[in-house]
Parts: structure tokens; C-alpha cells; sequence
């Protein structure tokens, strides 16, 4: 398990790398100039190359690369040494628009962007399995066809229909919620909480009809089993049968989408919500800097999101081997 | 259902050649599949021997049984025989030549005449083609144009498997087993083999279904001069079907011989505990000899040294974990009769007076059986 | 008003055998027609002894099987009839009194060891939860137990082995590991259902020896159902032949496989290869295939496949059900065939020489 863990990781490492390389060949190598982007409306030609130098533009494609690689470990030091800004490791660059490292304007973002995956992730899955085994239980019954129906309906409508909808019903016209909004948890655990549940029942909306369907079919075939007879022929309650062994053996599929959903989200995948609320997280982050041609923020984000759902994978991995002795144990 | 019809003019009879030359020659036979492991660089760190230096001869128009328990490597024998698999070493003549190592594209020639049936004959069919295309596709694949043309000679061969030749057209879901693996063997006989490796071709269906299976086969090896090499774990039926047997265990062929040697005067200690590990319905079949053999067939990665049986054989001694057994024909048996063992048995099936049982829990509970009958 | 259930059975006679089957039809509504899986059977069982019951894919032996441990409560199947076990009626139980039974009194082995043993759990949990769920014992009690049984059934080492996953076992080890778990609370009935046809011969031979050898000194009832006559001539002493979810011959293992008195049985017999038979002579096989249960075939379900309805006058065989009658000269032996005793005679006769 041990060698198995440090293999994973290792071959997360060089996923990583390949793809920080693929991403900085293709931004950098966009026709727009982010000097003269930096440069601004009153630029002459001399403060162009100034900035290209203190940029470290003037460089080689390659030579950009190992700097920008050596700055994710020891840090890097950008313009010349009387106007030296320092960006500590690990950096990810300097932000064209607002000169900021990266990494900054990342960590700023996380917090929203973690509060909104984690709650949105514990609730569809949480209520996802649960439909899904109760559909599965009761398959072609009448609890099947509303937990089936209900969440194809809640898919079928787009995050920014549903999340104007509630917002104009729960927030404008009962005020039964203050509006939408990011609070720290250290700040106001309260304002954190009732700030987020709009962002978190739309994302729910978005994942449930997956996880309901997942769980509803892995527990169908996983009920089928004859290990499942075994046990109801030792006389365990159906209880017993159906959580202890259906449900343990059904998780395993849900364990696999889920982990890459919840990077992806951690990644920014969130985006629609997050615009429609006007939450600064990672996907809001990302949209912004394309639209300004922020190539260090793009790459940033994009390295960002391809880590957590790299980690992603290799937590899923583990929890396989948790699962699964048949894993753990070869 | 089980008679065949049109089977004469198809090829000579074979009754004066089947004792002739060999038309597979095997010899040396390996397959070792590897183990790998390793972080980043995989390196072979052992091997599954399924098999472990075979030698055997099958001739023209006869039948050699393969009989084995899992594992044993009867199977990977049969795909090493038709270039399903790829040997690690030894040598595979047939009819006259060398096809060990053959190119799969020149095999074209061999496959002609080699043809396999598998066992299961629901996932062998293709389910998308219909029972015509099945049994036409060898003959258009390898150019052969009968005078008949391709969909005549089609339905004759339904024909002559048992089918109604006006289901040319259907698929193989609206068949049932039996008439899957009828199927299976049409599609085998559509090039004229002289040989057909059949691969546990019953032991997928009912029972009344394996008799009419077995039939077909049997008429098939006789009318039309067909060898087989016919392997499958029922010792019933290979006695059946199989005029010499081989058994096999852990890779290796432990005793060899025409049926009567095998089934009424084996030598071996494990042909003898399968033999009477057969559950017998025939009344009268109680005087058999009792052996219990302990646990199951070791793993093929680190088989045994010397005697591959001797970990759960009743003979075993000093010599036979250090010097491997040759397969030889003992004193006392017949021609073609031969014996991997230091120890052998008497050449007889008959109860022995006393059981020969291994299992600890079986002789556990029998021992306390016996106790407290003689105390009451 | 609540339908009182009669403590008795429906004509009013009290079971005196230990295992009385009545009648038990198990029926399956499905998008192409009722499926009659098991269609009125009937058989009896003592403690102490071993009923092999015997029959095709499709005969409707499983389904017996899983009605008998009450596994066909809360689907879509229709059970009717009557299944009385030690003076008390099954079929009417509520899942949870059929619950108490399941795993103590009545269990169950189930053919393939590998699928029926749950994956993610050691082999000894899994026996130790069968036991806890009918003993107030510890844990650790529990374990002893299972440890114990698995000594019993013969698996080296148990004490370590208990924390194995069945993955871990052979296919042999795994079967006993499934005896073990299935005798871990002194069932007064054991139902194997197919117990050896996924092991190697050798490995066969073992666990039937087992069985019988562990059904004496635990002197339960033993129902062995299984497609092998082979097996049920080594440990069963009695025969129930079923064809299309219908009982054709039941008797004692003497009565029924020396004395055949349905073609079905001459048939499955005839099919089979023996060590000891005559490999001059061809086998002589049943024709066709098993029937479909949603349309069986009118009068006797067998008759598409029969050798012999022709020498019985009339149609008869296509056009009236056969009643199983008792055959003369015998207390237990039945048989449904409209075929006369001289009849069956001659064919016996026959059918006798080929076996030889």
C-alpha cells in the first residue's frame, strides 16, 4: 500500500509538471503582448522593453519556462535591482493588471471558493446516495420514480435559472434569506452559513440527479449479488443488508466521480454560481483573467485547478484501497 | 437431433490411418507467463508456469484426452497448440511442420486444417452476425470457394451439426446452448480440419444437452477421420470421448496412456485420487477404492520441487521433493502407457480394504466417528 | 377483520415429519407472461437424512431452495402451498419471524463461494456475524465460535485465517469457509444449493465427504440440490426429479436410480457418461431443449422430448396432466407417467443395457 502510495504520487508529480508545460507553451505563445498590456496608454518604446525585461519577456520560451519552474520551489525576484518586487515561493508569477503575485490573489479567492465546494459536495452527496439507495430499494415503486424524476428535473434547469429563481423568491420577495454573499467563517460563522445556502442548493441542483442516478444503479447491480443473498439468508436485518453490505460495496463507482467532481469544483468549475452570486472564488477568478489577458493569473488558475484534481484522484485511490482489500492488499 | 447426415465423400475413411503417423507432435512445450512489478520500471519478478515442459503426440483421426483439475494448464495447452498463445519454448509440429513460432499471417495454411472450439458458446459468437456469415467466414477468409457456392455449403455443414439449415439467416441470441455450440463446431468443420482442439466444448450445458454435444463430436471424429484433442475436467466424459488420455497436473503430464490403462490400471497416485473422486450414479460402483486428497492444487508460480504431487500425495518420500519423476512406461504396463512416479500405485481402481483419507478434517471427524461406534 | 392463520395445515392433518413441503408453488409475474418456476411440489424430510433434489436449468430447484428460507418475501414472486418445518408453517411466516429462522435454523450454501462471500469483509467477520445476529454474545465470543468452526470444516490456521478476505482463499477453503458460516448456529436444516459444481473433483469429493460426515454429528436435514446424479448416488438418500418447476419422480436414491420410472429419469441417466460404461455404445441423450416455464408444454411438460409418448394410446401424454402415482412394490416412490408398468419395464430393460 505504502509503494503503491508514493507511486501515485510520483506519477501526480509528473502529471503536474506536463501539465504546467503544456499551458505555459500555449498562453505565452499567444500573439497578444502582455507588455504592452502592462505598459499601458502612455507607452514609448523604451518603457515597452523595460517591461519586457522586468518581465523577464525578453527571455527565451524555454528559459521563461525554468524560471517560472525554479520560482514554484525557491521563489523569484522580478524587475531590476532598484525596483525588485520579490514573490516567494511557491510563486506562480506576477499578475499583469494588478501586480500581485499570483499565488496571492489565489489564496484570496480560495476560502469562498473552498466554503462553497465543501458545502455543496457534503449536501448532493449526502442527499445523493441517500435518494439513490432509496430508489434502488424501492425500484419501480413510487419513492423510484419521484428520487429519479425529481433530480432529472433539478438538472434539467440551468444553475442561473435556478439560482435567480431562489434569489428572487427566497431573498426578494419572502426575505426569508439576507442576499448571497461571502463572509469569512472567522469573521461570522452565521453570515458564512446563511450567505452560502442559495450557492449550495444550486450546486445541489446541479450534482444531485447525477449521484442519485449513480448510486440508484451501482446499488441495483450491487443488490443483485449473490453476497447480498448470503446475507439475507444469515437472517441480518434489511438494514444491515442493504447499508452494511449493498451500500459499502456500491461506493466504490460514487467514490470515483465524486472525487473528480469535488476537484473540479475546488478547480473552479463553479463559475456560473459563483458569477451569478458575485462570490470571488477560483472560477470567477479565472473568467476575470481572460477577459483581461491576464496570462500569469490564467496559468495560475489553470495549474491550480489541474492540482486539486490530480490530489483529487490520488485521495480517491486511497479510499479505494480503504474500501476495497482486494485493492489494499495486491 | 444427433444424427449426422452427409457426411460421406467428405474426406477418407480414417480407419486405416489412425494408427499411423502423429499429426501434432508436441514436444517440450512451455508457457511461463511473467509476474511483473516495480515502481516506475516493472521488472519480472517470477513467473506462472501453466506449462511446464509438455510432451505428447496426437494422430490422424484420433482422440487424446486432456484431463486436469484448474490450473493444471490443460487449456493453455490447447491455445499454445492453435497459436492462440505465444510458446515460451518447445517445439509444435503439425502435420509435418513446424508451427512453434510460426507468423500468425503464415499460419493461414495450418489454421486451415486446426481449428478450436471454445467452451462457452454464448461470448464465442459474434452476436451482431448472422449463423450463415459465422460459418462462412473462415471458408471466405482463407479463399475457399466450394463448387456449391459459400451459402449452400453453409447450410450443408447446419446441416450436418444437427441445425435446420433455414436458420441461416438468424442470430446466435435465438439459439439455445446446445445449439450455440453446434454452431461453434459447424463454424470449425467449414474448413475441413484434420484436427479440432476442443476446449471443455460440454461443460457449459445441461446435462441431456452434453450427450447430444458429445454425439455430434464423436460422429464427427469417426466419420470424418477428425483428431481431437479434447480437453475438459469431466473424467466421464473424456473416457467417453478419448481412446488415449493424458492427465496433467501443474503443468506437467503425470501419466499417459490409451483409456483402459488410465481408467482400470492407472499408476499414478493422483490419477487413482481422481478417479475416486468421481461421484459414481451406477449402482454397483461402491467397491471403488476411497482416496481423499488434503486442501487444493498448489499455486503454478512456486510449484513444488522434484514431484509436483507430493505435497498431497500418501507415497511421498525423501526422494521425491529432490528428483523430479520421468515420465516412463513402468514395468508392468502396457505399450504407450507412461508414468511420472518414484512410488507408483497398483495398476487397479478396486477398494483397498482400507480409505486413504488426507483431509484433517475429514479423518477428524470419521476417526471420532469410528470411536464412538466401537465404544457403543 | 384479520385473517386468522390456521395453526394447521390446509387438510387439516398435522405435519408429522420434520420438513413437510406442500404443495409450494413459487410464480413470477413478468412483461411476457407468469413465469411458473415451481409449480406443486411436495416432498418430506427427516432430521438426519439428505434429500437431493435433481433437474436441469430451469427446473425450478434453486427457486425451491430460496422459497424454503422464505427469500422470495418482499419481491415480486407468489408463493403458495405450504412449507412446515419442525410443526411450523413458513410460507404465511412475516419476514421478520422468517428472519429468525434464516441462518439458525434453516441455512444455506450457495454454489459459487467467490460471489457469495462478500468482498470488502475478512471471512471470519463474516461468520461471526452470522452468529451474532442470533446469540447475545460478545464479540469476542463470537470470534471463538468462528474460529472453532473454521477448525472444524477443516481450514489450517484458523486463528489467522479468520482475518483473511476471501479473495485470499482457494476455491476449496472458500467453500469451507461458506460450511462453516452456514453451520455456525446448529441449523436444523442445511439447504446446499449446487455446493461443488464450481470446485475441482478432488476438492469435490472433500466437501461432499464433509457435509455428510459434519450432517451426522450435527444430525440436521440436508436438501442438496444439484444437476449431478452422480452426486446426489453419493450423499443423498432420497431423489426428487423435477422438470419445469414439477416434481416427475421422488423416492429413495435405490428406488429412483435403479428402478427409473419416469423417462425423464431414464433420459438424465442415459445422457451421462459413466467410468464404468460401455464407450462402444453412443450416448443416448434427450432430444430438444429444457421447455420455457411461461408455456409449458400441455399434458405432460415432458412429452416434446419424450421417446416413448407414443406407446401410450390415446394423446394422452399431449392432452392430460400425469398424476404421480405410487409405484408398486415401494412406500415412497412416485412417479407421473401414463406409461404401463410393462411399459416402463421394457424400456428399463433396455435403458439398463446401454448404462452397462
Amino acid at each position: 500500500m505504502f509503494r503503491y502510495l508514493i507511486r501515485r504520487l510520483l506519477a501526480a508529480a509528473v502529471i503536474l509538471v506536463v501539465i504546467s508545460m503544456v499551458t505555459f507553451f500555449i498562453f505565452f505563445a499567444l500573439p497578444n503582448d502582455p507588455a504592452l498590456l502592462a505598459c499601458g496608454k502612455t507607452c514609448s518604446p523604451n518603457r515597452l522593453l523595460e517591461i519586457r525585461h522586468s518581465l523577464g519577456l525578453d527571455k527565451s520560451l524555454a528559459m521563461q519556462y525554468w524560471e517560472f519552474f525554479k520560482g514554484l520551489f525557491i521563489g523569484r525576484n522580478y524587475g531590476d535591482q532598484s525596483v525588485s518586487i520579490h514573490c516567494s515561493a511557491p510563486c506562480l508569477g506576477m499578475s499583469f493588471q494588478t501586480d500581485t503575485p499570483v499565488m496571492t490573489t489565489l489564496l484570496g479567492a480560495f476560502p469562498a471558493d473552498l466554503s462553497l465546494a465543501l458545502g455543496s459536495a457534503v449536501i448532493f452527496l449526502i442527499l445523493g446516495v441517500g435518494l439513490g439507495v432509496i430508489a434502488a430499494i424501492r425500484k419501480g415503486r413510487f419513492a423510484d420514480k419521484f428520487a429519479v424524476g425529481a433530480a432529472l428535473f433539478g438538472v434539467s434547469l440551468q444553475s442561473y435559472f435556478v439560482g435567480l429563481i431562489l434569489m428572487w423568491a427566497l431573498v426578494d420577495k419572502w426575505n426569508l434569506l439576507p442576499s448571497p454573499n461571502y463572509t469569512s467563517l472567522t469573521d461570522d460563522p452565521g453570515q458564512w452559513f446563511t450567505g452560502l445556502i442559495l450557492p449550495w442548493v444550486t450546486l445541489v441542483v446541479l450534482y444531485l440527479a447525477l449521484y442519485t442516478r449513480l448510486t440508484r444503479s451501482s446499488m441495483l447491480e450491487v443488490m443483485g449479488e449473490d453476497y447480498i443473498r448470503t446475507a439475507r439468508a444469515k437472517g441480518l436485518s434489511s438494514r444491515t443488508v442493504i447499508f452494511k453490505h449493498g451500500l459499502r460495496a456500491a461506493i466504490t463507482p460514487i467514490v470515483t466521480i465524486f472525487g473528480m467532481d469535488f476537484g473540479a469544483l475546488i478547480g473552479g468549475s463553479a463559475v456560473i454560481t459563483e458569477s451569478v452570486f458575485g462570490i470571488n472564488g477560483i472560477g470567477k477568478l479565472a473568467v476575470d483573467s481572460v477577459t483581461n489577458s491576464d496570462e500569469p493569473v490564467i496559468l495560475g488558475t489553470t495549474l491550480f485547478a489541474a492540482a486539486f484534481i490530480v490530489l483529487a484522484n490520488v485521495v480517491v485511490d486511497l479510499v479505494y484501497g480503504l474500501i476495497d482489500p482486494r485493492v489494499r492488499l495486491s | 437431433m444427433s444424427t449426422t447426415k452427409s457426411i460421406a465423400g467428405q474426406r477418407p475413411a480414417p480407419a486405416a490411418e489412425s494408427s499411423g503417423e502423429n499429426l501434432l507432435e508436441v514436444t517440450g512445450l512451455e508457457k511461463h507467463f511473467p509476474i511483473r512489478q516495480g515502481i516506475v520500471f516493472q521488472r519480472q519478478v517470477g513467473a506462472v508456469r501453466a506449462v511446464d515442459g509438455l510432451d505428447f503426440a496426437v494422430r490422424a483421426g484420433e482422440s487424446l484426452g486432456l484431463v486436469g483439475e484448474s490450473g493444471c494448464g490443460k487449456s493453455t495447452t490447447g491455445r499454445l497448440v492453435t497459436r492462440l498463445l505465444e510458446p515460451t519454448a518447445g517445439k509444435v509440429v503439425f502435420d509435418g511442420e513446424d508451427i512453434t513460432h510460426k507468423p500468425v499471417v503464415k499460419m493461414r495454411e495450418a489454421r486451415q486444417n486446426l481449428q478450436m472450439i471454445f467452451q462457452d458458446p454464448y461470448s464465442s459468437l459474434n452476436p451482431r452476425h448472422t449463423v450463415g456469415t459465422i460459418v462462412e467466414t473462415p471458408m471466405r477468409l482463407n479463399g475457399i470457394n466450394p463448387p456449391q457456392g459459400h451459402k449452400r455449403r453453409a447450410q450443408e455443414l447446419l446441416e450436418i451439426v444437427g441445425l435446420n439449415p433455414e436458420h441461416y439467416n438468424r442470430y446466435p441470441n435465438e439459439f439455445s446452448g446446445g445449439q450455440r455450440q453446434r454452431i461453434g463446431v459447424a463454424r470449425a468443420l467449414a474448413l475441413k480440419p484434420k484436427l479440432i482442439v476442443a476446449d471443455e466444448p460440454v461443460s457449459a450445458l445441461d446435462v441431456s444437452i452434453q450427450a447430444q454435444v458429445v454425439n455430434l463430436l464423436q460422429d464427427l471424429q469417426r466419420e470424418m477421420g477428425i483428431a481431437f484433442l479434447f480437453i475438459a475436467h469431466d473424467l466421464a466424459v473424456v473416457r467417453h470421448f478419448s481412446e488415449r488420455v493424458a492427465v496433467m497436473y501443474l503443468g506437467k503430464i503425470v501419466e499417459v496412456g490409451d483409456r483402459t490403462a488410465i481408467y482400470e490400471r492407472p499408476r499414478h497416485p493422483y490419477t487413482h485420487a481422481l478417479l475416486s473422486s468421481v461421484p459414481e450414479v451406477v449402482p454397483g460402483s461402491e467397491n471403488r477404492e476411497r482416496i481423499r486428497l488434503a486442501g487444493d492444487v498448489p499455486s503454478p508460480i512456486n510449484p513444488p520441487s522434484g514431484c509436483r504431487f507430493r505435497t498431497r500425495c500418501w507415497k511421498a518420500q525423501d526422494k521425491c521433493a529432490t528428483e523430479e519423476p520421468p515420465l516412463v512406461r513402468l514395468e508392468g504396463n502396457g505399450d504407450g502407457h507412461l508414468t511420472a512416479c518414484h512410488f507408483p500405485e497398483e495398476p487397479t481402481i478396486a477398494s483397498r480394504g482400507e480409505d486413504i483419507v488426507l483431509d484433517p478434517a475429514l479423518a477428524a471427524l470419521e476417526e471420532a466417528r469410528r470411536q464412538s461406534d466401537t465404544g457403543v | 377483520m384479520a385473517l386468522e392463520i390456521s395453526p394447521q395445515s390446509a387438510d387439516g392433518s398435522t405435519p408429522s415429519s420434520f420438513l413437510d413441503v406442500r404443495d409450494l408453488r413459487v410464480h413470477f409475474p413478468t412483461e411476457d407472461g407468469l413465469v411458473k418456476s415451481v409449480d406443486g411440489v411436495s416432498f418430506t424430510l427427516e432430521k438426519g437424512k439428505t434429500l437431493g433434489i435433481v433437474g436441469e436449468s430451469g427446473s425450478g430447484k434453486s427457486v425451491t431452495s430460496l422459497a424454503l428460507l422464505g427469500l422470495h418475501k418482499n419481491s415480486r414472486a407468489r408463493v403458495s402451498g405450504e412449507v412446515w418445518l419442525d410443526g411450523q408453517e413458513l410460507v404465511n411466516l412475516s419476514e421478520g419471524e422468517m428472519r429468525s429462522l434464516r441462518g439458525s435454523k434453516v441455512s444455506m450454501i450457495f454454489q459459487d463461494p467467490l460471489s457469495a462471500l462478500h468482498p470488502f469483509y475478512s471471512v471470519g467477520s463474516q461468520i461471526a456475524e452470522a452468529y451474532l445476529v442470533h446469540h447475545k454474545v460478545s464479540k469476542k465470543e463470537a470470534r471463538e465460535r468462528s474460529v472453532e468452526m473454521l477448525k472444524r470444516v477443516g481450514i489450517p490456521q484458523p486463528e489467522r485465517r479468520y482475518r483473511d478476505y476471501p479473495h485470499q482463499f482457494s476455491g476449496g477453503m472458500r467453500q469451507r469457509a461458506m460450511i462453516a458460516m452456514s453451520l455456525v448456529c446448529d441449523p436444523e436444516l442445511l439447504i446446499a444449493d449446487e455446493p461443488t459444481t464450481a470446485l475441482d473433483v478432488t476438492v469435490q469429493a472433500q466437501i461432499l465427504d464433509l457435509i455428510r460426515d459434519l450432517q451426522e454429528e450435527f444430525g440436521s436435514a440436508v436438501i442438496i440440490i444439484t444437476h449431478d446424479l452422480g452426486v446426489v448416488a453419493e450423499i443423498s438418500d432420497d431423489i426428487l426429479v423435477m422438470y419445469g418447476g414439477r416434481r416427475v419422480e421422488y423416492g429413495t436414491v435405490q428406488d429412483v436410480l435403479e428402478h427409473q420410472e419416469h423417462p425423464y429419469t431414464w433420459g438424465l441417466m442415459q445422457s451421462m457418461p459413466h467410468l464404468s460404461g460401455d464407450v462402444t455404445q453412443r450416448l443416448n441423450p434427450i432430444k430438444g431443449s429444457p421447455p420455457s416455464l411461461i408455456n409449458l408444454p400441455g399434458g405432460c411438460a415432458f412429452n416434446p422430448r419424450c421417446e416413448f409418448r407414443d406407446r401410450v394410446p390415446g394423446d394422452r401424454c399431449l392432452t392430460e396432466r400425469p398424476e404421480l402415482l405410487p409405484v408398486l412394490g415401494s412406500d415412497k416412490h412416485i412417479a407421473a407417467c401414463h406409461l404401463d408398468a410393462d411399459g416402463k419395464a421394457e424400456i428399463r430393460g433396455t435403458a439398463d443395457k446401454a448404462v452397462k
